[in-house]
C-alpha cells in the first residue's frame, strides 16, 4: 500500500512538473505583456494595457494579421477541396498505381518546409514570377494538401461506400453523390482537415518568409519585431495570437470533435 | 492441474448496481461448468471474480481450498481465455503460447517445446512462427486456448470464447473444447449466452439472471425440468399456460387452466398450496400425435394457423378451441401435412409437463406468436 | 465491345477527381524539387547562376568544415531532442492514460498541447524571455542571491534543445497516448493472468505495442527538428549554426542559390534515410 501511495505521489509530481515546464514560457509571455515598463522580464512593475494598444494601432501588424487570415483561409479551402476530391477518387475507385499516387500526394508531408520553400523560391525565380501573398498561398496549399488528403482518406470507410452505392442506385449522379452524400457524411473529418490547415498556415513561418516580399504574414512581421530584442509589445502580439489560436482550438473541439465523439 | 472451486455468498456491487447478489456455487475438480445467461446477468462478473480481475464486495472464493482474497491474477491457479482472445499481436504463436512459461522463468528450449506440444494439440503446430493477424478466427481461438493451458492452470476460465465465430465453426469448436477438457482434466468455467452451446458442452449448467443463480443442473435437467419460468424460457422455445393450482392427491395434482383442468402425475413435491398461481411449461416438441403408447393427456382441440418446415420437424402455430386468443407453438412430425384451418388434438405425455411457480411476465417473448 | 465497360467509364471519372490534386503536387512540389536538384549542380558566377552540371557543390560541402559542421550540429541536436522528448513524454502519456480519471483525460491532453497553439516564432521568443541574460531565470536567481553573475543560458545549444523539447514533448505525448488508449485492456490482463509482474507486463507487452506510437512521434520530431530554422536561430544564436541556418545564410548574405539547393538536397537525403529506418512503423492504413 505504501508503494502504491508513493507511486501515486510520484505520478502527480511528474505530471505537475511537466505541465509546469509546458506552461512556463506561455505564462511568462502573457504575464509580461502587461508589464508597465520597457522590459518584459522580472521584476513585474505593474499592469498596463499600453502594449496591447500599441499592437492594435500598429498598421503594419494589423495588415500582416489580415494577410495571414486571408492566406490561411484561402489555402486551407483549396487544400481541402483538392484533398477531398483526391481522397474520393482514390478511396472509391480502383485506379492503376493507386499506392504510388497516394505516396506522391502524401510525400510533401515528409519533406521539411524549408526545402519546399527553397524549391518553390528557385522555381519562381527561374520563371520570373514575382513574390506575393499568392506565392505564399501556393506554398501553404502544398504543405496542407497531404494533410487534408490523409485525414479525409482515412475517414472514408468501406461501409460508406455502400451508402454511396445506394445513392447511385437511387439515381444520383456522381456530383450529387459527392455533394449530397459523401461530403456531408465526411463533414467532421473535412472540417478537422480545414481547421488544422488554417492553423498550420496561420503559424507557418519559413515558407511565408521566403516566398513573400512586400506584403507579409503575421509570423514574418513578428520575426522582424524580434530584431528589437525583448519587448513587451512582442509579448502582447504573441498573447493575441495565442488567444486567437485557442479560440480556434475551442471551435474545433466543440464543433468537430464533439460531434465525431458522439457518433 | 485441476482443482475444485467454491464460491460462498459472493456479492459484487458497482456503485448502485448489484451485479452479483449473494452467489454460492460449488464446482468439482475436473468439471466443465457453463455459466449461462443473458447479457448483464452477472456471468462475466462472476468469471472476473474467479480470475482475480475484480474482487467481491463481500463473500469468499476458494480454489483448491485456499481463499483467493487479495491474490492477484498472476498468482492464482487460474488462467483466462479472453473473449477477444487478447493474443499479443507482436509475438509469434510460439511466443504467445510460451509467454506464461517465460514469466515463470522456464528455460527457452523447454518452454518452446511445451508451446509446440500445445500448438500441436490444437492442430496449429506448423503455424508456430506465424503472427496472430495471419490466422482465422477459429485458429486464434485455438491459440488462446493453448496459451491459457500452457501454464497448466487448475482452473481455466473461458469468457464467451466462441462468441466471435460463425455458427458452423462454433459447433465444431464446442466439440474440440469438450474433448480437450476431458483430455487435460482441468476444471473449465465457461461463460456464454448461447443455450445450445451450453447444453452441447457442459457437465453442469448454471443459469444466471439479474445477478442471481436461477438454476443449476445437468443440461438434461435444466432443459426438461427447469425450476423457474426464466430458465424454462431461456433454454429454448416453450409454451406457457398460466393456471391455478387446485388440489393434490398422493399420486396426482390438478391444475385449472384456460384450457380446462389438467391432471398431472406428482413426481416431486414443490409445495404448492391450493389456489396458488402456477404455470404449465410445455416444449413444442412434446406435443405428439394421439397415436402411440404410454400415458397421455389432452388439452383439447386446436386449429392450425400456419406452419413452416424446419427439416427435422414442422413448426406450427395453433389456436386452441377453448381459448382462441392463446397461441401454442408445436413441433409436428416431418411427415405431417400442415394445412392452415385443420384441427388437431393437443395430446401430450403428462410427465413432460413442468409445473412452475407464478405466472410469466407478459408478453413473454418465447410464448408470443412471432 | 463497342462501348467501354462500366468499370472503364467509372475509372475515367475517377481520374477527374484525382487529377487536380495530382497536378498541384507535380507543379508545386515535384517540379520545384527537380529545379532545385538541377540548380544544385550549377555554380555561381558573381550574381549569375551558370548551369555547370557537375557535383562541385557536393564536393565543396564535404570539404568545407563550416558546411559539414552544420549537418553534424543538426544531427546532434535532433538526436538529443528526440531522445529527451521520448523519455519525458512517455511517462506523461502513461500517467494521463492510467492515472488521470477518464473524464479528465481529454482535458489533460488539451492542456498539454495548449502552448502548441501559440505562434511558433512566439514560442521560441517566450523561451528567450525565460533564458535571456536578463530573463526570468537569471533575474530570479540573482534576486534570490543564488548567483551573482547571470548565467549564459540563451544563445547556447542547451537553449535550442530546451525550446525543441518543449515543442516535441507535446507532440509525442499525443502519439504515445493515442497508442496507449488504443491498446485493448485485455492484452495487459492476459499478460498479468499468465503470471507477468508489473514490469514484465510493461516490458513484454505494453512497450512493444506502443512502439509504433513512439516511432511515429520520433520520426515527426526528427523531420520537424532537423529542418527547423527558427528555434536554433532565436535560441541558439550564431555561436554554432545548424544546417537550416547555414542554408539561410547562403540565401541571405551570399545569394548562393546553388549551395543552398545542395544543402537542401543533403537535408532531404538525411530525412529520407530516417524515413527508411522508421518505415515499417509509419504505414498509412485506411480504417
Amino acid at each position: 500500500m505504501i508503494s502504491s501511495r508513493f507511486s501515486k505521489l510520484l505520478s502527480w509530481s511528474y505530471l505537475a512538473a511537466l505541465y509546469g515546464f509546458i506552461f512556463l514560457p506561455v505564462a511568462v509571455l502573457v504575464l509580461f505583456s502587461f508589464q508597465d515598463g520597457r522590459l518584459p522580464v522580472p521584476p513585474f512593475n505593474g499592469a498596463t494595457l499600453k502594449w496591447y494598444g500599441e499592437v492594435f494601432s500598429d498598421s503594419r501588424l494589423m495588415s500582416a494579421l489580415t494577410n495571414s487570415l486571408m492566406v490561411a483561409i484561402g489555402s486551407a479551402t483549396v487544400a481541402c477541396v483538392l484533398g477531398f476530391c483526391a481522397a474520393y477518387g482514390l478511396a472509391r475507385f480502383v485506379l492503376p498505381a493507386s499506392r504510388l499516387q497516394r505516396g506522391l500526394l502524401i510525400a510533401p508531408m515528409t519533406v521539411s518546409y524549408l526545402i519546399i520553400a527553397l524549391g518553390l523560391l528557385t522555381t519562381f525565380n527561374w520563371l520570373g514570377v514575382s513574390l506575393s501573398l499568392w506565392t505564399v498561398g501556393i506554398g501553404h496549399v502544398v504543405i496542407n494538401l497531404p494533410l487534408c488528403f490523409a485525414i479525409i482518406y482515412a475517414s472514408m470507410g468501406d461501409h460508406q461506400k455502400n451508402i454511396e452505392r445506394a445513392a447511385r442506385d437511387l439515381g444520383a449522379a456522381e456530383w450529387q453523390v459527392m455533394t449530397q452524400v459523401s461530403a456531408p457524411m465526411l463533414m467532421p473529418s473535412i472540417l478537422a482537415a480545414f481547421f488544422l490547415s488554417v492553423t498550420f498556415s496561420w503559424d507557418e513561418f519559413i515558407i511565408a518568409f521566403l516566398l513573400s516580399r512586400f506584403d507579409v504574414t503575421l509570423p514574418v512581421e513578428i520575426w522582424s519585431m524580434l530584431r528589437s530584442g525583448l519587448n513587451p509589445k512582442t509579448n502582447a502580439v504573441g498573447s493575441v495570437v495565442f488567444l486567437v489560436s485557442v479560440a480556434l482550438l475551442l471551435i474545433l473541439e466543440l464543433i468537430v470533435f464533439r460531434r465525431t465523439a458522439k457518433k | 492441474m485441476t482443482a475444485p472451486v467454491s464460491i460462498r455468498n459472493a456479492t459484487k456491487i458497482f456503485g448502485d448496481f448489484t451485479a452479483l447478489d449473494d452467489i454460492s456455487l460449488e464446482i468439482a475438480a475436473g468439471e466443465y461448468i457453463v455459466l449461462l445467461g443473458p447479457s448483464g446477468c452477472g456471468k462475466t462478473t462472476l468469471l472476473s471474480l474467479l480470475g482475480g480481475f475484480l474482487s467481491p464486495s463481500s463473500g469468499t472464493i476458494e480454489i483448491n481450498g485456499k481463499d483467493m482474497g487479495d491474490v492477484a491474477p498472476a498468482k492464482r491457479p487460474t488462467t483466462t481465455m479472453f473473449q477477444d482472445y487478447a493474443l499479443f499481436p507482436h509475438m509469434s504463436l510460439r511466443d504467445n503460447v510460451a509467454f506464461g512459461l517465460k514469466m515463470r522463468k522456464v528455460g527457452k528450449a523447454e518452454r518452446h517445446a511445451k508451446a509446440e506440444e500445445l500448438l500441436d494439440m490444437v492442430g496449429l503446430k506448423t503455424s508456430a512462427n506465424k503472427k496472430p493477424h495471419e490466422l482465422s478466427g477459429g485458429q486464434r481461438q485455438r491459440v488462446a486456448l493453448a496459451r491459457a493451458l500452457a501454464v497448466e492452470p487448475d482452473v481455466l476460465l473461458l469468457d464467451e470464447p466462441l462468441g466471435a465465430l460463425d455458427l458452423k465453426l462454433r459447433r465444431q469448436m464446442q466439440d474440440e473444447l469438450k474433448a480437450i477438457q476431458k483430455r487435460v482434466g482441468t476444471t473449465f468455467v465457461h461463460v456464454t449466452h448461447d443455450q445450445e452451446e451450453a447444453m452441447a458442452i457442459a457437465d453442469r449448467i448454471v443459469v444466471m439472471n439479474a445477478g442471481r443463480i436461477e438454476d443449476v443442473g445437468s443440461p438434461e435437467n435444466i432443459y426438461m425440468q427447469p425450476k423457474t419460468i426464466f430458465t424454462a424460457s431461456f433454454m429454448g422455445e416453450v409454451n406457457f399456460i398460466p393456471g391455478t393450482f387446485e388440489s393434490a392427491t398422493d399420486s396426482t395434482i390438478s391444475v385449472k387452466t384456460s384450457l380446462g383442468t389438467v391432471e398431472l402425475p406428482e413426481f416431486e413435491c414443490r409445495g404448492f398450496a391450493p389456489g396458488a398461481s402456477v404455470t404449465l411449461a410445455i416444449r413444442p416438441e412434446h406435443f405428439r400425435a394421439s397415436t402411440g403408447t404410454g400415458p397421455r393427456i389432452t388439452l383439447g382441440k386446436a386449429k392450425v394457423e400456419d406452419g413452416s418446415f424446419f427439416g427435422t420437424h414442422h413448426r406450427a402455430h395453433l389456436s386452441p378451441l377453448d381459448y382462441p386468443n392463446m397461441t401454442i407453438t408445436a413441433h409436428m412430425p416431418q411427415s405431417a401435412i400442415i394445412e392452415p384451418g385443420a384441427w388437431v388434438e393437443l395430446t401430450l405425455d403428462p410427465t413432460s409437463v413442468v409445473v412452475l411457480h407464478g405466472h410469466p411476465p407478459r408478453p413473454t417473448p418465447e410464448s408470443a406468436a412471432p | 465491345m463497342a462501348t467501354a465497360s462500366l468499370e472503364t467509364r467509372e475509372n475515367r471519372r475517377a481520374w477527374g477527381f484525382v487529377t487536380p490534386a495530382m497536378l498541384w503536387t507535380v507543379a508545386f512540389f515535384v517540379i520545384p524539387f527537380v529545379v532545385m536538384a538541377a540548380i544544385s549542380l550549377a555554380t555561381r558566377k558573381g550574381r549569375e547562376i551558370v548551369m555547370a552540371w557537375n557535383f562541385d557543390n557536393y564536393i565543396e560541402f564535404f570539404e568545407k568544415a563550416h558546411l559539414l559542421k552544420g549537418l553534424f550540429v543538426s544531427l546532434e541536436i535532433t538526436f538529443t531532442v528526440t531522445i529527451i522528448s521520448v523519455i519525458l513524454a512517455y511517462p506523461l502519456a502513461w500517467i494521463i492514460a492510467e492515472r488521470v480519471p477518464q473524464k479528465w483525460q481529454r482535458m489533460a491532453l488539451i492542456m498539454a498541447i495548449l502552448p502548441f497553439w501559440t505562434s511558433y516564432v512566439v514560442r521560441s521568443y517566450s523561451w528567450l524571455l525565460v533564458l535571456a541574460q536578463n530573463g526570468v531565470i537569471n533575474n530570479t536567481l540573482v534576486y534570490l542571491g543564488v548567483i551573482s553573475e547571470p548565467l549564459e543560458l540563451a544563445s547556447t545549444r542547451t537553449a535550442t534543445v530546451i525550446g525543441f523539447v518543449h515543442f516535441f514533448v507535446m507532440l509525442l505525448t499525443l502519439t504515445i497516448y493515442a497508442n496507449l488508449v488504443q491498446m485493448p485492456p485485455n492484452y495487459r490482463r492476459a499478460a498479468a493472468d499468465l503470471g507477468a509482474n508489473g514490469f514484465q507486463v510493461f516490458w513484454h507487452v505494453v512497450l512493444p505495442l506502443t512502439l509504433p506510437g513512439i516511432m511515429v512521434g520520433a520520426f515527426l520530431t526528427f523531420v520537424l527538428c532537423i529542418g527547423d530554422y527558427i528555434t536554433p536561430q532565436i535560441l541558439g544564436g550564431n555561436n554554432e549554426l545548424a544546417l537550416p541556418q547555414v542554408i539561410m545564410l547562403q540565401l541571405g548574405r551570399r545569394a548562393d542559390f546553388p549551395m543552398a539547393a545542395t544543402l537542401s538536397i543533403i537535408l532531404m537525403v538525411v530525412v529520407t534515410l530516417a524515413y527508411i529506418a522508421c518505415a515499417r512503423w509509419l504505414k498509412m492504413e485506411r480504417t
